[in-house]
């Protein structure tokens, strides 16, 4: 991340001086730093309702019991949360479900909860565990059954028949989602594993 | 018929949710209102928690934009692209989708409306738009709310499966519509 996040930014300063843009490069850093201030305003309601209803859903042990369903693909994709942390799972599920069905709202302050519990059995609080960086996997991959955005996007253009790419989209997420799942599963092997900073001291 | 089913699903996914957890808590007699409250009080400190990250970001991206470095890399490759079949205006949208995603809608809507609306350029676009998620912002939100600072390979996860993704789209685009 170090890298790639220096090398945006010394791009862009070389790219806009090059190109006359450079005046632009300056006012998008203002406007862009404005832009993620927004952007964390506009996302803090939903966080918080949305928190507050899984809070419900993990008293009411509905979480637990929708970890308990996926204990099988949890077994496999979470090994280290699944001996130690059942809720982390029930948070996943949860996110996926969200993400499946299209409600990105709802899904990030899912997937939020699951981080930290995921946090609590991470043996070093700063680096990414294996759990976390497959949850991440799952996200970025964006599995999604309906991709609602973009067949009214289709639709508003005048086509006539948005909903003709549903079906290829699936296939492509799927592929994706597949890929990203086994890269993770494969990085694992490889990546020098974390440094352990302290002992874990929730379990 | 279809758009019609898919209209109700999306309508009731929400409600349909929210009651479940609801009546489920009131048959177990948990307290809702308080629950809810005590869950809630976390969000607002998690927003907070989360900027940095965010900033960080989407600073460095929106500078990225402006640079016109995205036109100077479509200008280069689309000579190499049309060789293979594929249309120039896909190349920033492959790039942008996994930086930002409402660059990455407006990409898309550009496209959209300066291409016939049935063309095989808008149909892989919006395949290619449809399977993705803004990878950068994701992994700024998720390890941002519990201040992870090293990603490990989770970055190299993510740009790999969009990398998947996107000659997934190439593909299936081709082989369902060309």
């Amino acid at each position: 991340m170090n890298f790639i996040w220096l090398f945006l930014i010394i791009i862009s300063i070389i790219f806009g001086a090059i190109n006359g843009k450079l005046n632009d490069v300056v006012n998008s850093i203002m406007s862009g730093a404005e832009l993620s201030i927004n952007i964390a305003i506009g996302i803090t309601g939903v966080m918080v309702f949305w928190l507050g209803i899984m809070k419900i859903a993990e008293k009411s042990g509905l979480v637990e019991k929708i970890s308990e369903i996926l204990k099988p693909a949890a077994k496999f994709l979470f090994p280290e949360a699944y001996k130690e942390n059942k809720k982390a799972i029930g948070d996943i599920a949860m996110n996926f479900s969200a993400n499946a069905l299209g409600l990105s709202n709802a899904a990030t302050p899912m997937g939020i909860e699951a981080m930290k519990e995921l946090q609590k059995i991470n043996r070093n609080k700063e680096s990414a565990s294996d759990s976390m960086c497959m949850l991440l996997a799952m996200n970025t991959a964006g599995f999604q059954l309906i991709p609602a955005t973009v067949i009214a996007v289709l639709s508003a253009s005048g086509s006539k028949n948005p909903t003709e790419i549903i079906v290829p989209t699936l296939l492509v997420t799927s592929f994706a989602f597949v890929t990203a799942i086994f890269t993770a599963k494969i990085m694992q092997k490889f990546f020098p594993p974390q440094k352990v900073t302290e002992e874990n001291e929730d379990v | 018929m279809f758009k019609h089913i898919l209209d109700i699903l999306s309508l009731w996914a929400l409600p349909f949710i929210i009651l479940v957890i609801l009546i489920t808590a009131f048959i177990r007699k948990v307290p809702v209102y308080e629950t809810f409250v005590e869950g809630a009080k976390e969000g607002v400190n998690t927003t907070i928690k989360i900027v940095p990250y965010l900033t960080a970001i989407i600073v460095a991206v929106a500078m990225f934009r402006a640079s016109g470095c995205l036109d100077f890399i479509t200008a280069h490759c689309s000579g190499l692209l049309s060789k293979i079949n594929l249309p120039a205006e896909i190349l920033p949208l492959a790039i942008v989708r996994s930086l930002s995603g409402s660059a990455a809608l407006g990409v898309f809507s550009d496209i959209a409306s300066q291409n016939p609306v049935d063309s095989f350029t808008v149909k892989l676009g919006a395949i290619m738009l449809g399977s993705s998620e803004t990878t950068f912002y994701v992994l700024a939100v998720y390890f941002g709310s519990v201040g992870i600072k090293k990603y490990r390979y989770a970055l190299a996860t993510g740009l790999i499966a969009d990398f998947a993704g996107i000659v997934g789209a190439i593909i299936i685009a081709t082989l369902f519509f060309h």
